[in-house]
């Protein structure tokens, strides 16, 4: 017998929640990369769950493609702040300014 | 009819111990980590918490059946992506503590801490007092007590019914890594007429790189 689903989308919810806080309060934007991570395994904790409580392999399937977006992001989103930093010294949002007028 | 009592058993809380118990342990690592990430200073050490939430992850994925999941969580997560994480933080060499005290934008911070707080509290009102359906006939096939395990099932799932967007999972991967090598490429590292870049001192400033790069710069 296992623990009800129920505990298992309650914890999902809480790290959702401290990764979207981390995204809003952070100013460094590796750290904002990783709440992205903290809410996308949120996610993944709901899907696996999901897929236990309605016994449908898909759920996990889903999660397995949630995966290699999240590799593919993170490549993606750490080469543009490379870049950034190259130009600007600084991996800090509120100093990437250069549109305002 | 008992396999229906077995599939509701679960959700009605008949737990055994040793899972509330490996619940409760996975669940604390993965919440504290989860506050590590966002309170440290050092973005090292969040990092280090990172992989900390990601282990109580895969702790939990266990416990649910999905062991392939757990071990591609390892692999990929802690392996691959934190690993990414670190080697560009200290590439940039701002492995350094932060000030985050301070709050460019007043009433950012509070703003911020009730709207979640509102969309946990609806999330979790939502979530957890909902009445899901369960026992409806599968779409992608059953999850539990399957031939081969999770890994079989999974791996039929995939190149059955998710076939297109596996495939499409490899366009994506192809994207990302050709991506990736144009960013984080040195701009001039091959001019138009294939000569090699001439090395810029890594000290110097904004605007002197950015004239050294030809490039008009703001007064």
């Amino acid at each position: 017998m296992s623990l009800g689903g129920q505990w298992y989308l309650a914890l999902s919810m809480v790290v959702f929640a401290i990764g979207a806080l981390g995204l809003l309060v952070r100013r460094n934007v590796l750290v904002m990369f990783m709440c992205v991570e903290l809410m996308l395994n949120a996610a993944n904790i709901a899907f696996v769950t999901f897929a236990r409580m309605l016994n449908d392999i898909g759920g996990q399937a889903l999660v397995f493609f949630v995966l290699v977006v999240a590799a593919a992001e993170v490549v993606v989103g750490l080469g543009i702040v490379v870049a950034i930093f190259r130009r600007r010294r600084s991996t800090t949002a509120d100093d990437l300014h250069m549109l305002k007028g | 009819m008992s396999a229906l009592v077995g599939l509701v058993a679960p959700l009605l809380g008949v737990a055994s111990t040793i899972d509330k118990i490996t619940f409760a342990i996975a669940a604390s690592i993965v919440i504290i980590g989860a506050i590590g990430v966002v309170m440290s200073r050092n973005p090292v050490h969040s990092a280090l918490m990172l992989v900390m939430t990601l282990f109580g992850v895969a702790v939990l994925f266990v416990a649910q059946q999905a062991n392939f999941l757990a071990a591609v969580q390892i692999i990929v997560y802690a392996g691959a992506i934190v690993v990414l994480f670190l080697f560009v933080i200290m590439f940039l060499g701002v492995d350094r503590e932060e000030n985050i005290g301070d709050e460019p934008l007043r009433f950012q911070r509070p703003l911020a801490i009730v709207l979640v707080a509102l969309t946990a509290a609806g999330l979790l009102l939502v979530g957890v007092n909902t009445k899901w359906a369960v026992g409806a006939h599968s779409v992608a096939g059953p999850a539990a007590n399957q031939q081969g395990g999770d890994v079989a099932a999974l791996g039929r799932s995939v190149f059955t019914t998710y076939l297109f967007p596996f495939e499409a999972t490899a366009a994506l991967l192809v994207i990302a890594v050709v991506g990736a090598v144009v960013l984080a490429r040195h701009p001039r590292a091959q001019g138009s007429d294939g000569e090699p870049a001439p090395i810029t001192p890594p000290d110097m400033s904004d605007e002197a790189q950015a004239r050294a790069e030809g490039e008009e710069v703001a007064p």
